[in-house]
């Protein structure tokens, strides 16, 4: 099956919609260089960490997982029949990582600086925060290769590049698939060295590893997301009997994130926790409810083939993650001495505002650029 | 295809294994005391909240006096200085712990103390560990946590890794900085002392070598209350003295293992925790995060594993879906 661009108008109006949020995103951005992060954010000493980096670029991250859990599926487990999916996934990854990076530039307050992260003077590779952003640069990278053919393809003069570029790319894939594997589980290591101030609901030396887990399922949730999504804002046949499939993957993998993220609760003695009647254990429950939800629907083969459950709990799976990070970094982290953090109206419409130019891009590229899979007709 | 994923599993299980068996051999030890360490003791029963130590230190390291909201509603500024807690223009303050009628000081119940918080030089520091530029440094000498503006990237990672809260950052400025007591380094290599200590008139901060310092505070705990003793003023070894009798104090030196030690320690008639400092395990935050970091990374010989196996299951893949088409 071979992708095609879909064509048609790029000014819609919901596309204008999202131009506007996009600007006001853009004129906050501006307004956070000239007068600092505290013009716009409500981050403090205490809460040094907020939105931007627990939604733009430890969630957003995840999302973002789409391509590289499709890429292990169809490459390492070899079910090429997913094929069709992988492009747009891949797509959608990259702009979600590419973000993440530009958002980077935003939070860090001496962004102009960033490049001694990797220069050997004063590279820390000790520090968690290397590797999360060696992994994460070198990512991008590949991703915007592995897209690359989508540029050239079915163009005449491209023709050498393309041979070329399919001849060397199983490496790309392959480190598409090493990368991830490893900042996605060092984004959850980042929080060890904060000790005390995580809350033990979250704290422990098993975070990367259900990071890992999470971001894998997430990166499935949100294949079957988009393509029902695309579906139907974007007047497609559905795709139900592949994406059910594919959606059976994440109850399996969820058990395995339970065993460990429940066992180390009781190991550790953190499980009363639960009931300790605040904020916290109210948002524990939730999150673990959110996690259920998926586990229960997508293990019964009828209800998987139904787009509704399976669109359900594919939301919910994302959801599941998105609190989990949010848990971890957010409301489980209290730094004490009276600090208190909650974002504030600038620093949302930032990140509304990035969201808006991400999907913007994504309509672009489906419009223009060979990505979703060719429709076939009058079967 | 079976073939395949088994083969997948094998190298990943080598992956696994490699990293594993490695972890005992890999484990990093929380770092020790630096050889010619230097230090501050705080004696909070000796502390009369004067904050001349806050003088000293905005003086020594130039920084700015600053304005509470009052003050800034009302369009006025004195020119005292009212910070509320350490800021990014504060890296040394005094705060006051009160219960009850706050009648007598070092008494916990109804009763009052001060604290003087100030970055705690740690044996092995966290924010070392944590900061991917290599801004925050411990001089492996003395052992002071120095800055670095240029290496700085002002990602923050250090504020959320410092269980003391100390490093600031400065939230409302276009080209922000990191600001944090870095004892005075600039005037200790041209032979002083850091400014807290030379302000302090009663002695309840004293510069001097960390084990000099360390015997000083094992000392005083060994006195028995209400005896008249003479307290160094300024540094350990100083001759002017300061004599008054001994207050009844808590069998503890706060920094002596807190996080695997640090280099500004303190003695309480109250408990430390009462003061606001943290309960602290005695090893450090980095020495957990980098056993991991190092177990899973060690020598880069499970990602590049990983990768080899990646890389022949996706390149078999890839040959056959071109060959399927």
């Amino acid at each position: 099956m071979e992708s095609k661009p879909l064509g048609g108008k790029i000014f819609t109006k919901p596309f204008k919609i999202l131009m506007v949020f996009g600007i006001i995103g853009v004129i906050l951005i501006l307004k956070r260089y000239f007068l600092g992060l505290g013009s716009v954010s409500n981050l403090n000493d205490g809460y040094p960490w907020g939105m931007w980096i627990v939604y733009d670029v430890v969630t957003g991250t995840a999302i973002a997982c789409g391509g590289y859990a499709m890429a292990m599926l169809i490459y390492i487990f070899n079910k090429g029949e997913y094929h069709p999916l992988i492009r747009s996934a891949l797509m959608a990854g990259m702009f979600g990582y590419t973000l993440a990076g530009v958002s980077i530039y935003i939070d860090t307050g001496r962004w102009w600086n960033l490049q001694n992260i990797f220069l050997p003077g004063t590279a820390n590779p000790n520090s968690i925060m290397f590797e999360v952003a060696v992994c994460v640069a070198l990512y991008v990278a590949v991703m915007w290769i592995e897209f690359s053919p989508a540029f050239f393809e079915g163009k005449e003069q491209h023709k050498g590049k393309l041979k070329l570029l399919n001849k060397v790319m199983f490496f790309f894939i392959a480190l598409g698939i090493l990368l991830p594997t490893l900042h996605q589980s060092s984004l959850g290591s980042l929080m060890i060295i904060a000790g005390q101030k995580v809350s033990p609901l979250w704290q422990t030396n098993w975070l990367p590893l259900l990071y890992l887990i999470t971001a894998i399922t997430m990166g499935y949730a949100i294949v079957v997301f988009e393509s029902l999504f695309s579906s139907i804002g974007l007047k497609r046949p559905l795709e139900t009997s592949m994406l059910s499939k594919l959606a059976g993957v994440i109850p399996k993998l969820l058990i395995v994130y339970f065993v460990f993220r429940f066992g180390d609760l009781i190991y550790r003695g953190a499980l009363g926790h639960i009931f300790d009647i605040d904020l916290k254990s109210f948002m524990f429950i939730l999150e673990n409810l959110l996690y259920i939800y998926p586990v229960v629907i997508l293990f019964s083969a009828a209800k998987r083939k139904n787009p509704k459950y399976l669109f359900l709990s594919a939301v919910s799976m994302l959801l599941a993650g998105v609190l989990y990070r949010f848990n971890t970094y957010l409301v489980g982290f209290n730094p004490g001495n009276g600090y208190v953090y909650f974002p504030s109206f600038s620093e949302i419409m930032i990140t509304v505002g990035i969201i808006a130019i991400e999907i913007m891009a994504y309509l672009v590229f489906v419009k223009t650029l060979p990505v979703l899979p060719q429709v076939k007709h009058a079967q | 295809m079976n073939l395949q994923r088994r083969d997948f599993f094998k190298v990943l299980s080598a992956g696994v294994i490699t990293a594993t068996t490695s972890r005992s051999a890999q484990a990093r030890p929380t770092f020790k005391q630096p050889p010619d360490a230097v230090g501050l003791l705080y004696d909070a029963t000796l502390c009369i909240g004067c904050k001349a130590c806050e003088v000293g230190c905005k003086t020594r390291n130039e920084k700015p006096n600053v304005h509470s909201e009052i003050e800034e509603y009302f369009g006025v500024s004195g020119v005292w200085d009212d910070s509320r807690d350490l800021d990014s223009a504060t890296m040394n303050k005094i705060k006051v712990y009160k219960n009850g009628t706050a009648a007598v000081k070092d008494r916990e119940i109804d009763g009052f103390s001060f604290v003087k918080r100030a970055c705690m030089h740690c044996f092995d520091p966290d924010c070392q560990s944590a900061c991917p530029t290599s801004a925050l440094i411990k001089d492996p000498v003395k052992g002071y946590v120095t800055y670095d503006k240029d290496a700085c990237c002002g990602c923050r990672y250090c504020q959320v890794a410092c269980q003391y809260l100390i490093p600031k950052f400065e939230y409302h400025k276009a080209l922000p900085e990191l600001v944090k007591c870095e004892m005075c380094n600039h005037i200790l290599e041209e032979g002083g002392i850091t400014g807290c200590a030379e302000w302090c008139p009663t002695g309840a901060t004293i510069y001097g070598k960390l084990d000099d310092l360390m015997a000083e505070a094992r000392k005083r705990l060994e006195l028995k209350p209400g005896d008249r003793y003479s307290f160094s003023v300024h540094t350990v070894d100083s001759d002017e003295k300061k004599s008054r009798p001994v207050e009844k104090y808590i069998d503890h030196i706060y920094g002596e293992k807190e996080g695997g030690g640090a280099q500004y320690i303190m003695l309480s008639a109250v408990p430390f925790q009462k003061l606001g400092l943290p309960e602290m395990p005695e090893t450090s935050g980095a020495s957990k995060s980098e056993t991991l970091q190092h177990t899973l990374y060690k020598g880069l010989i499970g990602p590049i594993i990983l990768l080899g196996g990646m890389v022949v299951a996706t390149y078999r893949s890839t040959k056959k879906h071109q060959t399927d088409e």
